[in-house]
């Protein structure tokens, strides 16, 4: 029976880890509309799965304690087949798949990271750039920048798009919800919005090197005029992101780096450091040449041979379409 | 002359790691010393090294999974340790440098030098005497499988001392792994690990595939192979299918960081999401490579200890064959949170989920087998218990994170590390101690202590428990896999909580070890007379233990599943009578052993880009296998006499054992004295 007890102990232990959690863990008490979908989400995939789980459990201390080898209960040595337990085990699993599958696809479409959030409000875009190890945030309507804090008013939906400069991160702020990948050259997205003001952790969560540990920045989740404050001072900083220059130094690898304000940032960074993966320059020596960039079509097969229109990174600049979204998996 | 290779390549300044290798060159002495004082070596090459015998080539997987679990879990507890300390501004005792190594480190020599070994170590001791065969179809290709194997965990091992190994994980991921950002020998180390042992994996996986297909005793169709044995079919047909993959990914991040190519950088049009999808496209049939094997031990030993058949074995192959297709279709839930569309992520998370209905039927077969048997509690049980239980967990929480919407905030997180250890502990590791107590006696002779045994199987399970749901929890705390240190104080009491779990599975490891020792001490005591020592139901167990090195003296008939225990029932004669005939056997191979030490020669020279010693070791691994081809005195046969004397010592002790059990103690216990070998 010490055995019994014992698996008892460490099942009470594992739902009392979970309800623990419930006090005072990130994504059992997310302050965002993404953040609370996925957390309903979580708790529904995990009780429909008790639903065969606990039974398991119980089966398998049941039956082996009551067909254990001295006991007195029917001994059937050869009863190896029975249509009607083969049927519910088939059955049951797919019963619980086959809800679990609706699910899945109606989130996976409802909360789709691509998916712009209806609101009443305009659409915040700000730019988050992944480098080594530090995040860049640019925010291309109020022209400004910032480096591992960032801020968005509450109940407004934002647009992170989501690059790097570098090798491969993940850009979550978990009470917030969905996470996605960086990827240099890519023009990947996420939306989300803050319901409830705070200061949110934000992190890396794909390993990406030496720094990774320190790749943390707060998110700010404020009111509107706390919001306009917020850019004011940031306007007010003495510091300007310039791209290629700049940006270089930024750009350069640092550990634990400390927050930043730019009070300007070149127009089209977030673009043209995408692209400056595409033009087949040698990108990897330096970001501070002078880009070349493709002003129409950059996708990731381009070569420098295949070019055919160029604009310097100075002039005129504008996509008239954004680089084809990341897709994986063909 | 000796390319990147200098003094500056050994890392004295790292005194925990200079420490490690003097530990582990005193070890190799003592091992030398010894071997020497009691002239061993010639055995040790002639018996062991050399050997084709697919019984102790499996014997030898084993030993070396065991080294390297010591090896890998040394890494475990490190950084377990390391990350009790490192919360609030502390950075503990590991820098980046050294931290990143170790979890790189431990997840490939988790993976591929310790999962991995046992799987096949298990599959080449058992499958050939399941399936009434004399070895496997291509004896010397099986010696020169575990010598490439044997090679890769040398590199892996040799990366400690000269050099450094890889810090980007244990996938490599692109294009951290690329030369831009890792422009250090340590990811060369691992693909040239990786590379060579999974030439030995690919061509274990087409020997056993051959030998399953074609080396069946007459009689034994298809549907009355035992379970071990098909879920063994199924696992080399993912290997077959899925090691190809890794080793052509792996060849184009070498084009990339040896010839400057562009397949997985970031610029001039490279794709580092082909990478990913890649190496998880033959990573994902990995995992189910492990664990098939595993569930095949749980049926062979819940049917053998409830003294029962086996319930629904047709259903039991048919879960294992859907298993193995959907491991195909899966691949893309490693990485929902790389921005693919809707329907995309929708399909590969429905159908990781599918998997879960054939594992969750065997599950229930595993239970209904227990219904109405006579289940006896041996430590093989015990682990297969707290695998059942343990493993429904894991997989709960595997469909978890197969809800794309739920994966983009569980991704990345600690949940996954606790929900990946959750099965392959609670599975692969279970599965395989299970197994190896299971099957030690048909190995040896001789069975092992069960009271260690035990003793094993609860600090494993208690200290799994204690070490992984503490990581469940931090991940809902927003913890991730892979820091070093971490800002927030309060997720600290949680890291020492999995810390003291790491403590209790090290002592899991040391009651093993102990058991070994206490089991090979009381060899006489536990013998196994009969080769039956469980009352086993399949054909290994109507043999001699250790069985003679040809196996079967005849071909045994097959009439059925569980052949052996219906040939038992009926009280008939036992199997390996007079007359008998002379039997072809492959003879030991020189070529194994000296093609691998080329092998690692190659790897070596080609980490630190010393290309004359590359040049000559690969002429020299040509030219030693083109020695073995043009070899044509490759075979044997073992006169009838010697095989009727040794049939004959075996039939001896089990009548007199027969003898003892009819007229003396029918209630079990051991056999008297004079009968123990």
């Amino acid at each position: 029976m010490s055995k019994l007890r014992r698996f008892l102990g460490t099942l009470a232990l594992w739902s009392l880890s979970l309800l623990l959690a419930g006090c005072s863990s990130a994504l059992l008490d997310p302050k965002g509309e993404i953040g609370v979908e996925q957390r309903s989400l979580i708790l529904t995939s995990f009780g429909l799965m008790l639903i065969v789980v606990i039974p398991v459990i119980v089966m398998t201390l049941v039956f082996a304690w009551r067909y254990r080898h001295r006991g007195r209960s029917a001994y059937r040595p050869d009863w190896a087949h029975n249509n009607w337990i083969e049927a519910v085990v088939w059955v049951v699993p797919c019963l619980i798949i086959a809800v679990l599958a609706a699910l899945t696809w109606h989130t996976s479409h409802t909360l789709d990271p691509h998916k712009p959030l209806a609101s009443s409000e305009d659409t915040l875009e700000i730019q988050a750039i992944s480098m080594d190890w530090k995040w860049l945030f640019i925010y291309p309507q109020q022209g400004i920048a910032t480096v591992n804090e960032v801020a968005f008013p509450v109940d407004v939906p934002v647009r992170f798009r989501v690059s790097s400069d570098s090798v491969m991160n993940a850009f979550f702020i978990p009470q917030l919800g969905s996470q996605i990948y960086a990827m240099a050259g890519m023009d990947n997205d996420v939306h989300l919005v803050a319901n409830h003001p705070g200061r949110y952790e934000g992190r890396s969560t794909n390993y990406s090197g030496a720094g990774f540990s320190g790749m943390t920045f707060e998110a700010l989740a404020t009111s509107e005029q706390a919001f306009e404050d917020w850019v004011e001072t940031v306007r007010g900083a003495e510091q300007r992101l310039d791209y290629p220059n700049g940006y270089a130094e930024l750009a350069a690898p640092s550990q634990y780096h400390p927050v930043e304000y730019f009070s300007s940032v070149t127009p089209h960074l977030y673009e043209q450091l995408l692209l400056s993966f595409h033009d087949g320059a040698e990108h990897a020596d330096s970001h501070a040449d002078s880009h070349d960039v493709e002003s129409a079509t950059a996708t990731r097969t381009d070569t420098a041979d295949h070019r055919v229109g160029h604009h310097h990174a100075d002039q005129q600049y504008a996509l008239r379409r954004r680089p084809t979204r990341t897709e994986a998996g063909g | 002359m000796l390319g990147k290779l200098s003094l500056d390549a050994i890392p004295y300044h790292e005194p925990i790691i200079m420490v490690v290798a003097a530990f582990m060159a005193i070890g190799a002495f003592a091992l030398i010393a010894a071997l020497t004082y009691y002239r061993k070596w010639g055995w040790l090459w002639s018996e062991w090294f050399t050997s084709v015998d697919h019984k102790k080539l499996g014997i030898m997987y084993f030993l070396v999974a065991l080294v390297m679990l010591v090896r890998g879990f040394a890494d475990a507890i490190m950084m377990r340790t390391q990350l009790a300390m490192a919360a609030g501004g502390s950075m503990g005792y590991l820098p980046p440098e050294h931290y990143d190594q170790i979890f790189t480190a431990h997840g490939v020599i988790m993976i591929f030098f310790v999962a991995m070994p046992m799987v096949i170590g298990l599959m080449n001791l058992v499958v050939p005497l399941q399936i009434g065969a004399r070895d496997v179809a291509y004896p010397f290709l099986n010696n020169l499988s575990f010598w490439l194997f044997a090679a890769g965990a040398v590199l892996v091992n040799i990366s400690l001392v000269v050099g450094e190994f890889a810090t980007t994980g244990w996938l490599a991921y692109a294009p951290l792994s690329g030369i831009e950002y890792s422009p250090g020998v340590g990811v060369d180390y691992w693909i040239w690990a990786l590379q060579i042992s999974g030439v030995g994996t690919t061509l274990t996986g087409i020997n056993f595939f051959v030998t399953i297909l074609k080396m069946r005793t007459p009689g034994m169709t298809l549907f009355r192979m035992p379970i071990f044995t098909w879920t063994s079919l199924c696992a080399n047909v993912l290997i077959i299918a899925s090691f190809p993959i890794l080793t052509a990914t792996i060849a184009l991040l070498t084009l990339d960081r040896y010839l400057g190519m562009h397949f997985f950088t970031n610029d001039f049009g490279g794709n580092m999401m082909m990478y990913v999808n890649l190496i998880w496209a033959w990573g994902h049939p990995e995992v189910y490579i492990l664990i098939l094997p595993a569930f095949g031990v749980f049926s062979e030993v819940i049917a053998t200890f409830s003294r029962k058949r086996l319930f629904g074995y047709t259903t039991m192959v048919w879960a294992t064959v859907a298993i193995t297709l959907l491991s195909f279709i899966v691949w893309l839930h490693h990485f929902f949170t790389m921005g693919a569309g809707a329907n995309v992520n929708a399909f590969f998370g429905i159908m990781t989920m599918i998997i879960a209905i054939p594992t969750g039927v065997k599950v229930f077969n595993w239970l209904f087998t227990m219904f109405r048997g006579r289940l006896e509690f041996t430590s093989p049980v015990l682990w297969t218990l707290g695998f059942i239980i343990t493993f429904t967990l894991g997989g709960m929480t595997g469909v978890m994170l197969a809800v794309p919407g739920a994966n983009f905030v569980l991704h990345n997180s600690l949940f996954v590390i606790a929900h990946f250890h959750n099965v392959i502990i609670g599975g692969v590791l279970f599965g395989m101690m299970a197994g190896m107590t299971y099957w030690f006696p048909k190995a040896f002779g001789f069975t092992l202590d069960e009271t260690w045994g035990k003793r094993a199987f609860w600090c494993w399970l208690i200290g799994f428990y204690l070490a992984f749901m503490p990581l469940y929890v931090l991940s809902f705390f927003g913890a991730v896999r892979r820091m070093q240190s971490y800002a927030n104080p309060e997720w600290q009491p949680w890291m020492i909580l999995a810390w003291v779990g790491a403590v209790v599975i090290m002592l899991g490891i040391v009651c093993t070890v102990i058991q070994l020792w206490v089991s090979i001490r009381d060899r006489r005591l536990n013998a196994d007379v009969t080769g039956d020592p469980w009352n086993g139901r399949t054909l290994e167990w109507s043999i001699a233990s250790p069985p003679p090195h040809y196996n079967f003296a005849h071909a045994p008939e097959v009439g059925g599943i569980d052949s052996f225990w219906t040939h038992k029932q009926r009280g008939a004669e036992a199997v390996g009578e007079a007359p008998y005939q002379d039997i072809h056997m492959p003879r030991n191979t020189v070529a194994g052993p000296v093609i691998s030490l080329f092998a690692v020669v190659l790897g070596f020279a080609l980490v630190w880009h010393i290309w004359w010693l590359a040049i000559v070791a690969a002429v020299g691994g040509l030219i030693s296998f083109l020695a073995r081809v043009f070899n044509d005195d490759i075979d044997y046969w073992v006169p009838a006499e010697e095989v009727a004397r040794s049939e004959r010592v075996h039939q001896r002790r089990r009548v007199a054992r027969d003898e003892w059990q009819t007229n003396g103690s029918a209630l079990g216990g051991f056999a008297p004295a004079d009968l123990r070998g």
